[in-house]
Parts: structure tokens; C-alpha cells; sequence
């Protein structure tokens, strides 16, 4: 009697890198072209060292705040220590923006979009990717991926600025209260930010994700399904906050250059 | 409406194979399976593939169509147009052991790996629990554990050396269904990281694209346990207060 012998352990012969047929490139070229022009845009405009302050009106871009070089003068909302003679490749906001940087490279959005685009691991769902070995986030750098807490505390603190250079933008031609398109323009910038912040994946483990028992924390509960339903939209509101810091940072630089005038509203 | 459909379809025995052409009819409201079931009535009764419910909800016919992972069940050919070759090969990640049916045995392996539910001390009658504590673990009991996720996975797919250190997505998420369980006593924290290669994951969230039953794999529990692993061995600030305080964790041993 013959007896059946186990087939052997294999994978089926494959060649092709992938089989599949629609536009899967579109994804990563996308990504890359997208966050490099901001990177961009960012590194050249935080290093301008000009057109960041709208005096008139107190418009403040979010590139430069909060503003620490004494060149700030009266943008220096919460005092200055950088000398005049500070290198150019130190931003006026040396403080905020290498946190909010860490911040968005931490993010697990984020993270996702450049570990594929950039670094192609992978460059798409079933595609395979060029690198000989795998680690992952075990070991340094990208093991420090597991402190994006801290830097979304950072970054939380940097939008409760961001809020009071909101508020000091409600600012009249003669010193009074007043409401332009610039006022509107960091205001929406302002509330996707916080969208943004709050909808954050360690946000989510922090005011309930890490209970066991919601039951018993009824307050942190809540505060977990409304983090929740934002952070469905945490990948959404990471593009998009691109794009109004950009929009409000650009129509900031045009009216402090004197380009264009504000259009008011109110006083 | 029936049209005559282009097929590729892969045929082979333990790995050694190639894509082979077929030309079958497609009737209005079909799905791949029921080609390859008229593939094998017509043409090729020696094809092999792995089915049984034909509802999405058994797991069997997961499979690869044009090179994504899904379930050919579940896969409607009007998704693709008449003219287009469908291309039907095994799932990559595990070995085949002939055409379209892998050995998926490396996942049953991993499961035994999981330390099971503990519930403590508990007596009978004494087992309380609020739905509002379980509507997170009960997402991740609609797995039919077709094991798409872990197929998809660049973890296991691309680097077959790193199988035996990782437990891929299904079974990172039923580590993290436990650790959410209202009941279950154990810390499984540690444990997730060293036994079950939570740190290869780097959330790119293609377990979650292919779910046939969408169960946000990487949004629910992958990044959730990853917040609990930081702050059971990665934050210093709780490293700090646990030091001062002196307590004591009791953490699930390693296997």
C-alpha cells in the first residue's frame, strides 16, 4: 500500500512584483509631491524672516508663533530671546515649530503616508517592496515613533497659542474690536487645527482608549467617542490642515507685504 | 446578459506553477467563485479551490484577483469590465498546496500562541459586564479569519524570515481584544511586543483596506495596543511614577 507523502512547504511561483492592474503609483507620487512642496514651502517661509505680521490688525502667521526673535518687535507676543544676530537657519518660532514637525512625523497618519511614499515599505497593499530586510519600528530611530504622545502634548500647547493669537486678531483699524477676512482665515485655520490635535490616535488613548472599564468612567467615556468620531477623520483633517496652514500663512505674507488690503467686515 | 470572460487563472502544486489561460461564460449577477466553479464543470475538473459558504462569512475562498487579496465569493464580476482578463492566483504570503488552496496552518500555529482569556479569580454569578465595555471587542469578533489581513501584510509578505516573530494583524488584534475585555486580568502589554512583533508593524493599514468584514484593524487595535505598549515600556514618564510609587507590574510570561 502506497502512503501519501506531505506536499511541499512552498509558495506559488510568482514572478511579477505584483498582479495588480489599476493605478496603484497614483497613491505614492501623490504623497511625495504633496508633503515635499509643503516641506518646501514650510522650510522657506520659516526662515524668511519677513512678512509674518500684519500690525494693523494683529495678524500673526502661524509660521512665526510663537515669536522669540527680538526682530519680532511687537509680534513677540509672549517675549523674546533670540538675539538680532541669531544664524538664518534658526526660525523665529524656534520653539513651536520642531514640535509641531515631530508632531506631524509621529502622527500614525502621517507615518502611513510616508513609510509608503517615501520609503516605499510598502509602496502599496500587495505590491512588493525593494528593501532586503524588515525591521520596523523596533529598533532607533523609528522606536522612538512611540513617544508621539509627548509631542501631541507639545503640539496641544502650541494651539492653545495659536488660539490667543486668534483672539488678538479680532483686532479694529482704530484699536477696537474688528473682523476682517484675515480674522475668518485664522479662525477656520485655528479650529482644523484643533480638529486636527484633538482627533490625535494617542488623544484617543489619553481621555479613555486605555480603560478597561468604560463604565466606570462615564466622563472619559463620552470624552473617548467624541475623540472617536473625529479621529475617523484624523488622516482627512492631517491634508487638510496642510493646506489652510499654507492659505493662511500665504495670505498673511501678501497683505503684511503690502500686495493687497484686508478686506473688513467689521471695523 | 452572459459574455464570454478572459481568465487567468494560477495552477500548480506546492509552489511550482504558472498562470494559465481560460475563456468561460459570466452570467449577469456572478461572482469570481462562480467561475472557477464553472471553470471546473467545463474545462478544468482538477482545479482545486477551497470554498463553503458563498456568503462571505466562512473565510475559505480567500484568494488573490488581479492581484488583490479578497475573497472570491465576494468579489462581483461587474466590477470588472468585459473586455478585462481577471487574473485569480493563491494567496502569496502562505504555501500552496495546489492551484488556488493555500496551507494556511502558520495562522492556526500563531493562535495557540495567544494566551487564552483570564478571567481572574472570578466565581460564578459574579461576571458583570456593560455593553458599553465590549462594543470595542465585539468590532473584532466579526473576523471570519479569512486571513486577508495577514496575507496583505509587508510584515510576512515580503520578508518571509520575519514569520516566526510575528503573529500579523489577525492575531495582534485578538491580543488586543483581550486586552480591552473588561473581565480578562492578564497584562498582555509586554508580551505583544516581544512574542507577538507588535514593533514590525508600521501602521501602513493594508490589513484594514483588504477586511471583507471592514473591521478597522489598524484604527481599533493595532494603534490602540500600540499606545498601550508605549506606555507600558516606551514612556518615561510612567516609567518615573511607577519607580516612585513602586508598583509592580504582574506581566503576562513570555512563552
Amino acid at each position: 500500500m502506497s502512503t501519501a507523502t506531505a506536499p511541499t512547504k512552498a509558495r506559488a511561483a510568482i514572478g511579477e512584483r505584483t498582479l495588480r492592474k489599476d493605478n496603484w503609483r497614483r497613491y505614492p507620487i501623490v504623497t511625495v509631491v504633496i508633503f515635499t512642496a509643503w516641506l518646501a514651502y514650510g522650510l522657506v517661509r520659516s526662515l524668511m524672516g519677513s512678512d509674518f505680521w500684519v500690525a494693523e490688525y494683529h495678524y500673526l502667521t502661524p509660521f512665526y508663533s510663537p515669536c522669540v526673535n527680538v526682530e519680532c518687535g511687537e509680534a513677540a507676543l509672549f517675549g523674546a530671546f533670540l538675539p538680532e544676530a541669531t544664524p538664518f537657519f534658526i526660525p523665529f518660532a524656534v520653539l513651536s515649530l520642531p514640535v509641531l514637525l515631530l508632531f506631524r512625523l509621529s502622527c500614525y497618519y502621517y507615518r502611513k503616508a510616508y513609510y509608503r511614499a517615501y520609503w516605499a515599505s510598502p509602496p502599496a497593499c500587495a505590491v512588493g517592496e525593494p528593501h532586503q530586510s524588515y525591521t520596523g519600528e523596533r529598533r532607533f530611530p523609528l522606536i522612538s515613533q512611540n513617544l508621539h504622545r509627548y509631542t501631541w502634548v507639545a503640539a496641544f500647547i502650541v494651539s492653545v497659542i495659536n488660539t490667543w493669537d486668534v483672539v488678538l486678531a479680532f483686532h479694529g483699524k482704530d484699536g477696537g474690536v474688528g473682523v476682517g477676512l484675515g480674522t475668518l482665515i485664522l479662525l477656520i485655520n485655528l479650529i482644523l487645527l484643533w480638529a486636527y490635535t484633538i482627533s490625535c490616535h494617542s488623544c484617543r488613548h489619553i481621555v479613555g482608549g486605555r480603560l478597561r472599564n468604560f463604565s466606570k468612567h462615564p466622563v472619559r467615556y463620552w470624552a473617548w467617542v467624541q475623540v472617536s468620531k473625529l479621529n475617523e477623520r484624523h488622516g482627512q483633517l492631517a491634508l487638510i490642515t496642510l493646506g489652510t496652514l499654507v492659505v493662511t500663512d500665504l495670505y498673511i505674507a501678501l497683505l503684511a507685504h503690502g500686495t493687497f488690503s484686508d478686506p473688513r467686515i467689521f471695523n | 446578459m452572459s459574455y464570454q470572460a478572459k481568465f487567468r487563472v494560477w495552477r500548480g502544486e506546492a509552489g511550482a506553477g504558472a498562470l494559465r489561460d481560460y475563456t468561460v461564460e459570466v452570467n449577469e449577477g456572478e461572482v469570481v467563485l462562480d467561475i472557477i466553479h464553472r471553470l471546473q464543470a467545463t474545462q478544468a475538473p482538477d482545479l482545486a479551490v477551497r470554498w463553503n459558504c458563498k456568503a462571505g462569512k466562512c473565510g475559505s475562498c480567500s484568494a488573490e484577483i488581479n492581484g488583490m487579496p479578497r475573497l472570491l465569493c465576494m468579489t462581483r464580476m461587474s466590477t470588472f469590465a468585459e473586455d478585462e482578463t481577471v487574473t485569480v492566483t493563491p494567496i502569496r504570503t502562505f504555501p500552496v498546496i495546489r492551484d488556488l488552496v493555500p496551507d494556511v496552518s502558520w495562522n492556526y500555529a500563531k493562535a495557540r500562541e495567544v494566551p487564552s482569556f483570564d478571567p481572574g479569580d472570578v466565581k460564578p454569578g459574579e461576571f458583570r459586564m456593560m455593553q458599553r465595555d465590549v462594543a470595542r471587542s465585539q468590532e473584532f469578533r466579526k473576523c471570519i479569519e479569512c486571513f486577508l489581513c495577514n496575507n496583505v501584510c509587508h510584515v510576512v509578505r515580503d520578508h518571509e524570515e520575519n514569520m516566526p516573530a510575528f503573529a500579523g494583524p489577525r492575531f495582534l488584534m485578538r491580543v488586543a481584544e483581550l486586552e480591552m475585555h473588561p473581565a480578562d486580568t492578564a497584562d498582555r502589554r509586554k508580551i505583544a511586543q516581544s512574542d507577538h512583533g507588535l514593533g514590525f508593524c508600521n501602521i501602513t493599514k493594508c490589513c484594514t483596506e483588504v477586511c471583507p468584514e471592514h473591521i478597522k484593524i489598524t484604527d481599533n487595535a493595532l494603534i490602540p495596543m500600540k499606545e498601550r505598549v508605549a506606555g507600558r515600556s516606551y514612556d518615561p514618564l510612567v516609567w518615573l511614577g511607577n519607580k516612585i510609587t513602586r508598583r509592580k507590574h504582574t506581566d503576562t510570561p513570555k512563552s
